[in-house]
């Protein structure tokens, strides 16, 4: 069900845990201080493979297009694959990673939290502002955390049921095959709209952003570089939708491995209490899944494998994650806490069997997570920020604009 | 593409051409892929890449630098420019007086460094920097410069690396044929680490009314001016109808300042300080709030934003921490700061502020 104290739920001592908390303090100033040129050049280096696999795509798209057929196919092919490639390790591992403050520290004003915009349908600054702080300032905890299904979703079985949630399993697959536009829209609230609670002239404000972004991203991949293909501009079209739709099932895929996994566990509203940082290390540990695999792996979920790391020090640059873990895994094991991990396909495939079996009614179904606390059931509907606990420090920056 | 001829302007330029195919590379700009060719093609942020480290002393050298695009080769003689060297990973940026003269046909800008031995950035710049490195660059600024027309008469005090902004003027004058009546006095701890010596005596040389007084304080001690047998009266007997620039450590540039303030022609004096010492009424102080940060702090009246930002942990930005390189601005967003260097009081929302030079004045908002 879900947990209402962390210090409870893991049979640790106060002081247990500020010790647990003064040594991720420990691992944090580590990496700070060893934060260096190979770093620098790490990220550099990402962003260089990144755009020339980009540009290739662009390119190939357009001068294949008077080619022999037996030639243009597979440089199509090629070009779309390598397009969906460069969208999956831009919003992966540079721009969430970017946008979360990881690179800030480089002083250069080109790889920075604060200007950083992704080539996705979602504005950069709602984006901040629904990801860095809500979700992951308030992660898995019941009626606070806005990505619990998204609002789509059914995903604990504390939020109530309804027979709209039957239809699951396709809202699922429109939801990843869609994802971009889903993550477009997540930071306005629709639910507050319909009702009519939302401030109409921050969802303008909002709005505007997103027509915006919305626009010129579909210009771009269905009018523009189709048109640049001459005779050819339904190929080009057609290539550039395979490249975002391959984004999509794959950022789908990865973030949904993050938090419904089976080991991942809810909190409820008590939990945030007077929490302290040290508890706040603790939800995180309990609440997320990371998964196992190899470096390539890591590098294109954008080591969001390492999730656990990451929701610890959501600030810290990505390509340290790989050795935080191994420290946290042996405080963990340290002290008994329960660190989930596994491989990819099982952690999705927990993730599916939770969406089908929250279509239905509790009663008709058996939960899977381990035992928790108290049965309690939430309601529909978002809190607002006035209703929130004020913005931690270190889960990245968040600016808003004027207009 | 950019033929701009005088009689027929281009009807699409190279900018707007750039901003056109912004459509194609959203959400990134061209630039960002064109620097996969050349780091140079970029205008986002001013880039340069050093051609050149020629030694000038034992501890000085000229960096020879090729700006990228963007940059107009319209400086004035004796204007600083801002560089930024990634050094363990992080731009570090400081302040160095163009020594080249401005020329608009130009391809190189010339900076020339002294190593500080507490100073570990110049330090790099002199002895670690290799040709083919991509710096950062910050526009030229700065209003210790040259008139143009020059006046017929100067006079140019300059102690140490103090001579990097006046070479470019002497090598302006040189260049454009108007060196007229002009006194230099050039003090150096020992005629070793005179940076630009060989060149000044052939200047010298060239041009008699040049006049060059070369003093190795070492063996000679220090220039006193008020002496009277060997200080300005002596070198330079008219100092007082001449319009005087000095450059130079601070002990200097404030005997300076009390000479001619006496003198009663402060006027004709022009002084360029390469390290401040902030001595404004700060005031009562103030509580900062950081906003995108999350931040709050309490300071008094002698602590700078940019200080009390780095003690709450804030990841400002900063670069000379002296009031002149520009890299420190952050927008306020309401209250009131303080210029700690002339008292003057900036209280309008949205403001751009130094952070590294002003003080809070009551509760204060930041947009970082």
């Amino acid at each position: 069900m879900a947990i209402a104290d962390v210090k409870e739920y893991c049979h640790l001592t106060p002081e247990e845990v500020e010790q647990i908390g003064a040594e991720l303090d420990a691992i944090r100033a580590e990496i700070e201080e060893s934060r260096g040129d190979a770093d620098a050049a790490y990220i550099n280096r990402v962003i260089t493979v990144q755009r020339w696999m980009a540009a290739a795509a662009r390119i190939g798209m357009i001068v294949s297009s008077p080619m022999d057929k037996k030639v243009r196919g597979p440089v199509l092919a090629a070009s779309a694959v390598s397009l969906g490639l460069a969208k999956i390790l831009e919003n992966m591992e540079i721009g969430h990673n970017v946008m979360h403050g990881q690179w800030d520290w480089m002083n250069d004003p080109e790889i920075h939290s604060s200007t950083w915009e992704w080539d996705t349908g979602q504005p950069a600054e709602q984006w901040k502002h629904s990801h860095n702080y809500i979700h992951h300032q308030f992660t898995n905890v019941l009626g606070f955390d806005n990505d619990i299904g998204y609002g789509v979703l059914r995903m604990a079985r504390e939020q109530k049921w309804h027979p709209v949630n039957l239809g699951q399993p396709v809202y699922n697959a429109l939801l990843a095959s869609l994802f971009q536009w889903g993550v477009a829209l997540h930071d306005l609230d629709l639910e507050a709209i319909r009702k009519g609670k939302k401030d109409p002239k921050e969802m303008k404000r909002q709005l505007k952003q997103i027509a915006k972004k919305g626009r010129n991203q579909i210009l771009k991949d269905y009018v523009l570089y189709p048109a640049l293909s001459g005779k050819q501009w339904r190929s080009t079209l057609k290539a550039n939708a395979t490249a975002n739709v391959m984004r999509n099932v794959w950022s789908y895929l990865i973030i949904f491995c993050g938090h419904f996994p089976d080991g991942a566990l809810h909190f409820t509203e008590d939990e945030l209490e007077d929490e302290t940082r040290s508890e706040w290390y603790l939800r995180q540990v309990l609440g997320t899944a990371n998964f196992e695999g190899g470096k390539l792996l890591h590098v294109m979920s954008g080591n969001l494998g390492y999730q656990i790391e990451h929701h610890l020090f959501p600030d810290l640059p990505s390509n340290r994650y790989a050795e935080i873990s191994v420290k946290v895994r042996a405080l963990c094991d340290k002290y008994d806490i329960p660190y989930t991990t596994g491989p990819l396909h099982r952690q999705y495939g927990q993730v599916l069997r939770v969406i089908h079996k929250l279509s239905l009614p509790n009663k008709l179904t058996q939960d899977d997570k381990p035992p928790t606390g108290k049965d309690i059931t939430v309601e529909h509907g978002r809190r607002q920020d006035e209703e929130r606990q004020q913005r931690r420090l270190e889960l990245g920056g968040w600016s808003r604009s004027a207009s | 593409m950019t033929s701009t001829t005088p009689e027929r302007r281009p009807r699409v330029s190279w900018e707007g051409f750039r901003k056109a195919a912004d459509t194609l590379t959203t959400p990134l700009l061209p630039d960002d892929y064109l620097t996969l060719l050349n780091p140079l093609w970029s205008s986002r942020e001013l880039r340069g890449r050093v051609e050149k480290v020629i030694p000038e002393t034992e501890d000085a050298a000229t960096l020879v630098i090729r700006p990228g695009w963007g940059w107009h080769y319209d400086h004035r003689p004796g204007q600083y420019v801002g560089i930024g060297v990634q050094v363990g990973g992080k731009f570090q940026w400081r302040s160095y007086s163009v020594s080249s003269a401005p020329k608009r046909s130009g391809r190189t800008l010339a900076i020339t460094v002294r190593a500080m031995p507490e100073g570990k950035l110049s330090e790099h710049l002199v002895k670690g920097l290799s040709p083919g490195t991509i710096v950062r660059l910050a526009t030229p600024q700065g209003d210790f410069v040259l008139p143009d027309p020059p006046p017929a008469r100067m006079l140019f005090l300059v102690g140490g690396s103090g001579i990097t902004p006046v070479m470019s003027m002497l090598r302006t004058l040189d260049r454009r044929g108007t060196m007229g009546d002009i006194v230099l006095h050039y003090s150096s701890t020992t005629p070793e680490r005179m940076i630009f010596r060989d060149e000044i005596a052939a200047l010298h040389e060239r041009h008699p009314g040049l006049s060059f007084h070369a003093r190795h304080t070492d063996t000679d001690g220090i220039f006193e001016l008020a002496s009277s047998d060997a200080g300005l009266d002596a070198i330079c007997p008219d100092w007082r109808e001449r319009e005087t620039w000095a450059c130079g450590p601070g002990p200097m540039l404030d005997a300076a300042e009390a000479h001619w303030e006496e003198a009663g022609i402060a006027d004709s004096l022009h002084l360029e300080r390469f390290s401040l010492s902030l001595g404004g009424d700060g005031g009562e102080g103030g509580s900062l709030s950081f906003q995108n940060s999350g931040k709050n702090i309490d300071v008094d009246g002698a602590t700078t934003v940019l200080e009390a930002g780095e003690s709450a942990g804030v990841g400002m930005p900063y670069g000379c921490r002296m009031g002149i390189c520009h890299t420190c601005t952050v927008t306020k967003i309401s209250g009131t700061v303080r210029d700690l260097r002339n008292g003057a009081e900036f209280d309008q929302p949205n403001e751009q502020v130094q952070t590294c030079v002003t003080v809070p004045v009551g509760p204060c908002v930041l947009n970082i």
